[in-house]
């Protein structure tokens, strides 16, 4: 807070907010001091913390659970932390329309026990337990079931939003079919708390499968990896996900996911293990580490997201343990080969400029095969001294609807692509 | 016979075969003739004579799409062969202040492609390359003329299709599909456009060219793409769409059930989805809608149904035989009176086609009607339908339904004469009606048409000034011109502050009383 007097955010913040305190140590955004933290409890008391913001030229960083806070580059300030987790209610379940509306600081876990109870589910994983349905909005998490339901994208029928300057707008609706104007929901999956803060959100659902099994096989190299998947992929056995997993000691397993009617996975069970060959192992409980991002089990690592096309899965694994061999980092790979979206951790002690070297070597091969390579999370000197959003088409056309959203650049500024 | 949407109350210009009024939506001729004449000298230059059409004669071929009742002239067609000239024509227009509208095929429903008096269309059916069939990626290169069977066409050799298919299909492009964010009987299992195309390259409104995802998920930054998917051509044209590929499934059975009535076929609906089945499509057609497709296409369809329902289950062999037989089981609780199951391919186009060939066979039975497109919970089906019925009675006009029951979009067929006095304005206020039973049951006032010029009058019913100022951020972003299809989708345009260079008094728009500046 530089220019502003902490007395007078206070007391401006406090009328808009029944709930505002002192930040602690521990509100801090990635590394980045804020000094007050207000709790709005519905959409019209975000709305007025937002317009108080903007009268008194503060910036603000939206929170839910803060478990993928220190995701995207640190904020370059964040003099309020908008924290949304008194707003954590599922309004609406209509099991008869498979869709669900929830508040934006309802827990994922709560909503998915909600509508679970009617045999239901909302088709998205959680890589990082413990979050809110606003934090998996503003970065797009996803996990291995992303191969048959999709993404954030694909779920969202409507939203309810706060702009920058306190407006409420919503945008899409209740039903799972509507192409009446544009489709903001999309423009705001993925965008780190920039564009506009998300209070209320509405999903289609999917109904829980009866049955599901996991098959392992194990892959000695790259190629075999890649030819594992395509097996898969190209078959009619309609995975619901194929994973990839490769240790730092380079040894790899393949994973498939088949969900369904238990005679339907029994069935299709039998012909992926044919596909998969020899060593091929199943279970009803998944793998250790399933879904699991491999930066989260090691405190201190750099966490990367790759992206390719399918075809580019065994030049990508190869290039990145390339690069990370050639400067001595341990690097453990997992994520969904199906997609072509991969995570991977470089170790904790690895220097800075090891680091950007497996970055730009990578990226490079990522880009070549359609795809990009971004750091999500990583210490302070990693993010300070890598490329970590890397080149971004469109980056132009972003900016300008950064600038439209949120001209005084109040929500959380600098967290995402480009410095937006 | 003819197929008109629309209410009076319509932003859109006025119906009917004399030259419409000037709008906000149409422009007038006459408008900037030096702006047009200086585009027409740069379309001229980057592509060959038969790519310009500035002949009154010939751009009256281009003055409506699939809503025929909505026609402007054109002030200039152009049609482009390549992204360089079409992007040339784009920044030409930029240049001079003139608007354009891009066209596929012209068979989108809303009037999204409606030329513009004073503007350029911008046509891309010589756009029509398949660049790429990526099998091993799952993923096809596309221009934006490609029709889009021919996507399905190029990929069955190799195990795949592409999902998403309007009724149109066999005509529409996948430009427009991408514009419209289009659908068809199979988004209920496999999703819109929107879910299907993965990258485009698109040209700005200011004749920038950028590439939006690509073959990868994910792109990194603002989902921009997710945006323009659906933006009915208000935020540029897009000149490549790289789409998904669907694997094809091992099983396909298709199912045609007679009901006594469409409470029956409703319950059985509600019924199989409650179970967790979800089958690719599931679609109903009532009496009325039965008698016009039977006329038109003698598909066979169970005598004395009141109702029909085509079932579509597909996937993996064992899960949809054991899905085959919950869905039997939960029609024949439902009060089925006779359920068909294709056997070959044959039979199963016999059953669909009597399923899509509906809106045109209605043609049969009535004069003139209105294809409507609305959608709602869809719990709130019977509730719909039967108010509906109530509607129809009270006013004596008939509406014949067609719909997607599974995702509850209705397409009412709203039928009559417009030889008879009052018959058209009676049929309009129906038709106004079921859009406003949409909207009190919490639906949406187009679920696959698009709003385009047709229902931008109707957007405020749906969204609060803020909701659609919120929406225009995006627009001004993309276009601070305001030169792309301009008058479509929102009822009345934001001003994006000075556009440099471009006008030095107060905007027209506002003096005229038809927009206000923010």
């Amino acid at each position: 807070m530089t220019t502003i007097s902490l007395d007078a955010a206070r007391t401006a913040l406090a009328d808009a907010c029944r709930e505002v305190a002192d930040a602690t140590a521990a509100d801090a955004v990635d590394g980045v001091p804020t000094a007050l933290v207000a709790r709005p409890g519905s959409t019209e008391e975000t709305a007025a913390v937002l317009r108080a913001a903007a009268a008194q030229g503060l910036t603000v960083v939206p929170r839910g659970q803060g478990t993928k806070l220190g995701w995207g580059r640190p904020p370059e300030s964040a003099d309020v932390v908008l924290d949304l987790s008194r707003m954590d209610r599922v309004l609406d379940h209509a099991a008869g329309d498979l869709i669900v509306e929830t508040q934006a600081g309802a827990l994922l876990g709560d909503v998915q026990q909600t509508v679970g109870s009617a045999g239901q589910r909302l088709a998205l994983d959680e890589p990082v337990p413990g979050g809110t349905v606003g934090g998996m909005l503003a970065t797009n998490a996803s996990g291995p079931g992303r191969v048959a339901v999709g993404t954030a994208r694909d779920l969202l029928i409507g939203c309810t939003v706060v702009r920058a300057d306190g407006v409420v707008a919503k945008a899409g609706g209740r039903v799972v079919k509507n192409v009446a104007g544009y489709d903001l929901g999309k423009l705001v999956i993925g965008s780190f708390g920039t564009l506009v803060v998300v209070t209320e959100a509405v999903f289609r659902l999917h109904p829980v499968p009866a049955a599901r099994r996991f098959l392992t096989v194990p892959f000695g190299a790259p190629e075999d990896a890649s030819a594992l998947v395509q097996a898969v992929v190209h078959a009619q056995v309609v995975p619901a996900a194929v994973e990839v997993e490769e240790r730092a000691d380079g040894s790899g397993t393949v994973g498939v996911l088949l969900e369904g009617t238990p005679a339907g996975v029994e069935a299709r069970t039998a012909t992926a293990r044919q596909l998969l060959g020899a060593g091929t192992e199943d279970a009803e409980q998944p793998p250790s580490g399933w879904g699991v991002l491999p930066w989260t089990e090691q405190a201190g690592s750099t966490g990367l997201k790759l992206t390719c096309a399918l075809s580019g899965l065994a030049p990508v694994l190869t290039a990145a343990r390339r690069a990370a061999d050639e400067v001595g980092v341990q690097l453990t790979v997992r994520g969904s080969g199906g997609a072509g979206v991969l995570y991977a951790a470089l170790a904790a002690d690895a220097p800075v400029d090891a680091v950007a070297a497996v970055v730009a070597r990578t990226r490079a091969v990522c880009t070549e095969h359609g795809g990009s390579l971004v750091v999500l999370d990583g210490p302070a000197a990693v993010k300070a001294g890598v490329d970590t959003w890397g080149p971004v088409p469109a980056i132009d056309l972003m900016r300008r609807v950064k600038e439209q959203f949120d001209p005084e650049r109040r929500l959380a500024p600098g967290r995402f692509v480009g410095g937006i | 016979m003819s197929g008109t949407h629309g209410t009076q109350t319509t932003a859109g210009p006025v119906l009917g075969d004399t030259p419409p009024e000037a709008t906000s939506a149409t422009g007038e001729a006459g408008d900037n003739a030096a702006g047009i004449e200086a585009v027409g000298r740069v379309a001229r230059t980057v592509m060959p004579e038969t790519g310009v059409i500035a002949d009154p004669t010939q751009l009256r071929t281009y003055e409506c799409d699939g809503l025929a009742h909505y026609r402007v002239t054109p002030a200039l067609v152009v049609l482009p062969e390549t992204t360089e000239q079409l992007a040339a024509v784009v920044k030409a227009c930029a240049d001079h202040g003139v608007p354009f509208v891009a066209r596929g095929s012209g068979t989108g429903l809303s009037g999204g492609a409606l030329p513009r008096a004073d503007g350029v269309l911008v046509v891309t059916s010589r756009m029509r390359t398949i660049r790429e069939i990526r099998r091993a990626d799952q993923r096809a290169v596309v221009e934006p003329g490609v029709i889009n069977l021919d996507v399905t066409r190029a990929a069955t050799g190799e195990g795949y299709y592409y999902a998403p298919d309007p009724s149109s299909q066999q005509i529409c492009s996948i430009g427009g599909n991408l514009a419209e964010n289009s659908g068809g009987a199979h988004c209920l299992k496999y999703g819109f456009t929107s879910n299907h195309v993965l990258g485009t390259e698109l040209v700005t409104p200011q004749g920038d060219l950028v590439q939006l995802g690509g073959l990868a998920p994910d792109s990194p930054g603002y989902d921009l793409l997710g945006t323009v998917v659906g933006s009915e051509g208000t935020l540029g044209i897009a000149t490549t769409a790289t789409v998904r590929l669907v694997r094809l499934p091992e099983e396909v059975r298709t199912l045609l059930v007679g009901f006594h009535s469409t409470d029956d076929a409703g319950a059985a609906t509600s019924a199989i989805i409650g179970s967790g089945v979800l089958p690719a499509a599931i679609e109903m057609m009532d009496a009325l809608a039965i008698e016009a497709a039977e006329a038109a296409v003698h598909c066979n369809y169970p005598d004395g149904a009141g109702a029909v329902l085509v079932i579509e289950l597909d996937g993996a062999a064992a899960e949809v035989e054991h899905e085959y037989a919950l869905v039997e089981r939960f029609c024949q609780e439902n009060g089925a009176f006779e359920l068909r199951l294709a056997i070959d391919a044959t039979e199963r186009a016999l059953i669909w086609r009597g399923r899509k060939s509906a809106f045109a066979a209605v043609g049969r039975i009535s004069p003139d009607y209105i294809v409507q497109d609305g959608v709602i919970p869809r719990t709130a089906l019977p509730e719909v339908l039967r108010a509906i019925a109530e509607l129809s009675e009270s006013s004596g006009v008939r509406v014949a339904n067609v719909f997607h029951a599974g995702d509850g979009n209705l397409h009412p067929l709203v039928l009559f004469d417009g030889e008879k006095e009052g018959a058209t304005e009676a049929a309009e206020q129906v038709s106004g009606a079921i859009l406003d039973l949409c909207i009190t049951h919490g639906g949406a006032i187009t679920g696959e048409h698009g709003v385009g010029v047709d229902k931008a009058a109707y957007m405020p019913k749906m969204f609060t000034d803020d909701d659609l100022d919120t929406m225009q951020l995006v627009r001004c972003a993309f276009d601070p011109g305001n030169i792309s299809n301009p008058g479509k989708v929102f009822p009345t345009p934001r001003l994006c502050g000075e556009v440099p260079g471009k006008r030095k008094k107060a905007h027209p728009l506002v003096e005229a009383g038809l927009a206000d500046a923010f």
